[in-house]
């Protein structure tokens, strides 16, 4: 799959902020007046930043208000209507913090909940696709789940939390890894269903059928960053969760907090553009490629 | 609505003949100009007479090589457009509702109005049917020729999708796949029709026709093979030298 930058940016940035937004509404964080807004922008600007980055790899943003419809098939719009609620309801929780010193907290424990449904929307557009065998498993949303929260403590300071949820991110990916790379293979679609000829003998795609490329093989076949992907899959996880653990785990101190978080967000969009990269999409397989 | 109808009064769909198509892509062209020039948002070009020419396309021509066992090679040119699946996963997975199956004839269908671009039922689609058209920022998918498929001010042997009508071979068909006295279910019963990539579930209506089994060359000669072609009294120095090198180590004997 072609590694989008705005998806990229999306999924990495909107799963941080309603990672903080879960911390902040369960009360882990509850700060008020000054120190609450600082708090709260941070996580909107993480979390609608990333949602509006999303919206550039349309065609036509401004009909986005349509997505909110079909909520009832798609999980695009599930994941439009969870994110609005969801900042809806901690926006008047935040509201209560920052204005009138208030806990609010059912309302706090609601926008928790709404952010936990918002990542896992997110992660089940990828999981809900059948043609891309990669992609459709558990560990896709238990592995966004996780890093979005485990994240979300990273940034919200709750250092026990976030040392449990990063190791049990990086086991997760792992396992991702060892277990994806064989999943295009054992999910039986092949050049031989594709085309329905293998009963005659081994199929090559000999001709394709333009000169050129297409939509579909920029979309879906995307070989040239697959060359580096084990040595990227190293620095990504040695960004992600190793270096941010050794920080957390030294005396506390703002500058080690400061480089856990920095080294952990950008070992996430590592991860995000293998995440992408390396998903092989079965219409690949016209093309004899993958 | 991206709910997908529990049935469909027809399933009209294309019945496509592997053995017969030549591979011309007299199909693709026709398409191009029709939906060029008719429902919906035209199909762009990008750089077309540059360096890197790209476009939208409905309907594309593979040509695949299969090497049977024992044998020669053989060319199989494969047209692939939408299938208009019984369970279509582009239509369930679109955000806005602009992706849709119509419940009178099954022919799933893009509101151009309603989509966003977004591109994910060209994800949920495994056979690469739908195209993002580069300068609409909408989905293109065949629409099986609606437009011309009723319309009454064609004649009305026009009255079939663009690529059948200008097909050469004959090598498509259309027609209600729903009904199985037709002639299209009765061809496909006939010759075996197959789904591409039944296992994905997606119910394609579109059925392809396996090319026929290639004929065995006869035996021209029944002593043929008692025959030794190879002369072994060979003279001058052409002899001399098959002896001469066959003698050397690992020489042909």
């Amino acid at each position: 799959m072609h590694p989008a930058k705005s998806v990229i940016i999306f999924t990495t940035f909107s799963g941080l902020g309603f990672g903080l937004l879960f911390w902040l509404g369960i009360g882990a964080i509850t700060p008020t007046g000054l120190s609450a807004f600082i708090w709260f922008t941070i996580a909107y600007l993480a979390a609608v930043g990333g949602l509006l980055a999303s919206t550039f790899h349309l065609g036509r943003p401004e009909r986005a208000i349509k997505a909110f419809s079909q909520w009832q098939t798609s999980w695009l719009s599930r994941e439009g209507i969870c994110a609005v609620a969801t900042l809806l309801a901690m926006a008047v929780y935040g509201a209560g913090l920052v204005f009138f010193d208030r806990v609010l907290a059912p309302l706090g424990w609601i926008g928790a909940l709404g952010a936990v449904a918002t990542v896992f929307t997110t992660s089940m557009i990828y999981a809900q696709l059948k043609t891309v065998p990669r992609w459709r498993h558990w560990t896709t949303p238990a592995l966004f789940l996780t890093l979005s929260v485990g994240g979300g403590a990273l940034l919200g300071g709750q250092v026990t939390e976030a040392l449990v949820l990063l190791a049990l991110a990086a086991i997760l990916q792992v396992y991702t890894w060892v277990t994806g790379d064989t999943r295009l293979a054992q999910s039986g679609t092949d050049m031989a269903t594709a085309t329905g000829l293998g009963h005659i003998g081994t199929i090559r795609a000999f001709e394709p059928p333009h000169t050129g490329t297409n939509y579909l093989m920029r979309e879906f076949i995307h070989v040239v960053g697959r060359k580096h992907a084990q040595r990227l899959r190293v620095i990504a996880a040695v960004l992600a969760f190793v270096l941010p653990v050794v920080c957390l785990l030294l005396p506390f101190s703002h500058i080690w907090g400061a480089l856990a978080l920095v080294s952990h967000i950008a070992g996430v969009l590592v991860l995000r553009w293998l995440f992408f990269a390396q998903a092989e999409h079965v219409v690949g397989l016209y093309y004899g490629k993958r | 609505m991206t709910q997908l109808p529990a049935s469909t009064a027809k399933k009209l769909g294309l019945v496509i003949d592997l053995d017969t198509c030549v591979g011309c892509h007299a199909c693709v062209i026709s398409c191009k100009g029709w939906n060029t020039e008719n429902y919906g948002a035209p199909l762009s070009d990008q750089d077309a007479y540059g360096a890197n020419p790209s476009g939208t396309f409905l309907n594309r021509v593979h040509s695949y090589e299969v090497q049977p066992e024992a044998g020669t090679a053989q060319l199989i040119h494969f047209p692939k457009s939408c299938l208009h699946c019984e369970d279509a996963p582009c239509v369930t997975v679109c955000p806005t509702g602009a992706s849709y199956k119509r419940v009178e004839d099954g022919i799933v269908l893009v509101n151009e109005k309603d989509c966003i671009g977004c591109g994910l039922c060209a994800w949920a689609c495994p056979y690469g049917a739908r195209e993002l058209d580069a300068k609409e920022g909408v989905m293109k998918k065949c629409t099986l020729c609606v437009d011309r498929i009723y319309n009454e001010n064609l004649p009305e042997e026009d009255r079939v999708p663009a690529c059948v009508r200008t097909c050469p071979a004959g090598a498509r068909h259309f027609g209600d796949l729903g009904d199985a006295e037709s002639e299209v279910s009765q061809l496909v019963a006939a010759r075996g029709g197959f789904d591409l990539m039944p296992e994905q579930g997606t119910k394609p209506v579109n059925k392809y026709l396996p090319p026929r089994p290639k004929d065995v060359v006869p035996e021209f000669d029944v002593l043929a093979p008692f025959l030794d072609p190879v002369a072994t009294d060979g003279k001058g120095f052409a002899h001399w030298l098959d002896k001469a090198l066959s003698a050397l180590p690992g020489g042909a004997k």
